[in-house]
């Protein structure tokens, strides 16, 4: 293969310097924004000393517990059923016999990636809207849990499916060569081989829900602040550290979930 | 094979093909009742008028539609071409194409750089730019408020050397929305087109040199080609997200350099008319379908070629 070859057949000029451009366009704004988390003064211009006292301004902060409690909520329960609706589909549509409507289905669960979150936020908003007043059903923070489950299930969909389709398919027919019926083989075989996939769609769901601001911020009703709808309100005041205390904070989720999700993707290889 | 075999096999692949059925049911119902019925939703209430408090009411009308393009005279009646919106869409419509375009243009050789590292450390390199691409939108675009703010760190810095006395306004301009949406969506460039990279074979490239063709010959003839498919993906995934951004100008527009995106949530919000909000919502959603039929067929095209 090519790789033992002289590197230089690949070279092109310029490009690794644009590259670190990039990189640093992406990276340069977050760092200044950690590093200002841990500014010992209170004026978020000038830098002054190391502190950690604005993350226990922030973890003491009333608010942002309730916001913490709404989101693990929604987020959880939005996961737990788009993981699920996911893990089930991913087995209805993955090498299996054809089946008329199949790939309707397919589109359909990918159908929420293609369409811009505004639109999605603005016709959850109106559905919602019809429910409460035609039909007088108003589910609370249920309307949140289930606008986020449909944007969560894509999202918990691609790395099972992934999963399958890599997947050696001969120890199911040994399984079942040796007696075992569908359903042990599915829950002694299938199962454990999947687990990585479907813990990568745990953590994809997780984040997708976790960070969303968009489709939150229109649906939802009054008492139903999430940690990104908090932060949001922050931003529109003069900025303080721990505004800043709380983004590290919810960065940190974010990039723990998705190194999680990355590892367990790459140890299938 | 007796008939009974072949009747017994019939009936498992139908038993089979009821499961995955039924397996795919939940999914496809949450997707299609909260989803999908939503999106008929705005378009019924595309065709109504306003309620006082937001909402909609009966009678149907077009009247959404009539005043996206025209502003009607309270007194007589008569409609005049006001072309606000439009001149709204055009603009969200340059930022998306223009960003759209810079990303490609400095994400590509992100791209390449990546996958002409070492086996061991592209991996690495991947899960730098994965983590953008995963991490909150709305932090992401606080930290470029942060910086470029009047007092931001490139303010404060170049006051500090002296190079400047006032601070450069660059927060509320074209420009911070722009970097803005370069800055969040230039990971949704850079990893389709990783992994269509990632497949080059490089003995082609190896060719194209053998047979005397110059490193930028090798780029446009050989590589750039070969990197199509992630080339069009690419630019579909930062397209869309681009042309409906809400986030992006909403903090670093300040409200008063609008996308299409902050329009349709004020018609929700401020400015109560949910009808107008729908109407403007199917008009972005038709210009999104616009550009995923461009890229159907651009890819379709490169199977039937390829």
């Amino acid at each position: 293969m090519a790789k033992d070859r002289s590197t230089d057949m690949r070279y092109q000029p310029g490009f690794g310097p644009l590259a670190m451009i990039c990189l640093a366009v992406l990276y340069a704004p977050i760092l200044v924004l950690v590093a200002f988390a841990f500014n010992a003064n209170a004026s978020v211009a000038q830098w002054t000393g190391f502190s950690t006292k604005w993350f226990a301004t922030a973890l003491f902060n009333e608010s942002f517990h309730a916001a913490a409690l709404n989101t693990m909520l929604i987020s959880v329960s939005a996961t737990i059923i788009a993981t699920m609706a996911a893990t089930a589909a991913a087995l209805g549509t993955t090498r299996v016999k054809a089946w008329r409507g199949q790939t309707a289905a397919f589109m359909t669960i990918n159908l929420p990636l293609m369409v811009p979150e505004i639109i999605t936020a603005v016709s959850a908003l109106s559905f919602f809207a019809l429910l409460g007043q035609v039909f007088n059903i108003n589910l609370g923070i249920g309307n949140l849990i289930l606008a986020h489950s449909v944007f969560c299930i894509p999202f918990a969909y691609m790395p099972i499916r992934a999963r399958l389709e890599d997947m050696d398919f001969t120890l199911d027919q040994a399984a079942a060569d040796l007696y075992a019926t569908p359903w042990m083989t599915f829950r002694r075989v299938t199962l454990p081989l999947l687990m990585p996939g479907i813990a990568s769609g745990i953590a994809l769901a997780f984040i997708v829900s976790f960070d969303d601001f968009t489709i939150t911020q229109l649906v939802a009703g009054p008492g139903q602040t999430t940690l990104p709808i908090y932060i949001w309100t922050q931003v529109r005041r003069p900025i303080t550290p721990e505004l800043n205390a709380m983004c590290t904070i919810l960065l940190s989720i974010s990039i723990l979930f998705i190194s999680l999700s990355v590892l367990i993707g790459q140890k299938r290889r | 094979m007796s008939d009974t075999a072949s009747v017994s096999l019939a009936l498992r692949e139908k038993a089979e093909r009821r499961r995955s059925r039924l397996l795919t049911l939940p999914a496809v119902l949450v997707i299609t009742i909260f989803g999908i019925l939503p999106l008929l939703v705005i378009v019924a209430f595309s065709f109504m008028s306003p309620g006082a408090y937001g909402g909609v009411e009966p009678p149907f009308t077009l009247e959404a539609y009539v005043s996206f393009l025209f502003s009607r005279d309270i007194f007589d009646d008569t409609l005049t071409f006001t072309p606000d919106y439009v001149l709204i869409y055009l603009r969200s419509l340059t930022f998306a194409l223009g960003t759209t375009f810079v990303c490609l243009l400095l994400g590509f050789p992100t791209a390449y750089f990546m996958v002409t590292r070492p086996v061991e450390s592209r991996k690495w390199w991947l899960l730098l730019v994965t983590i953008p691409f995963w991490s909150n939108l709305l932090i992401r675009t606080y930290a470029i408020m942060f910086i470029i703010r009047d007092e931001g760190l490139i303010n404060n810095t170049l006051i500090g050397m002296g190079l400047i006395n006032q601070p450069i306004v660059m927060l509320y301009t074209n420009f911070s929305i722009v970097l803005g949406l370069f800055y969040s969506f230039l990971p949704f460039m850079v990893l389709p087109l990783y992994s269509s990279l990632e497949k080059l074979d490089f003995r082609l490239v190896e060719a194209g040199y053998d047979l005397y063709a110059t490193r930028s010959r090798v780029l446009w003839r050989i590589i750039v080609p070969m990197a199509k498919p992630g080339i069009v993906a690419g630019c579909l995934l930062v397209f869309i997200p681009t042309i409906g951004a809400y986030v992006t100008p909403l903090i670093l527009g300040g409200g008063t350099h609008l996308m299409v995106g902050d329009l349709i949530a004020q018609q929700f919000g401020s400015s109560r008319n949910w009808p107008l909000g729908a109407a403007q919502a199917i008009i972005l959603m038709a210009g999104v379908l616009v550009a995923l039929f461009f890229y159907v067929r651009t890819t379709s095209e490169a199977k039937l070629h390829g």
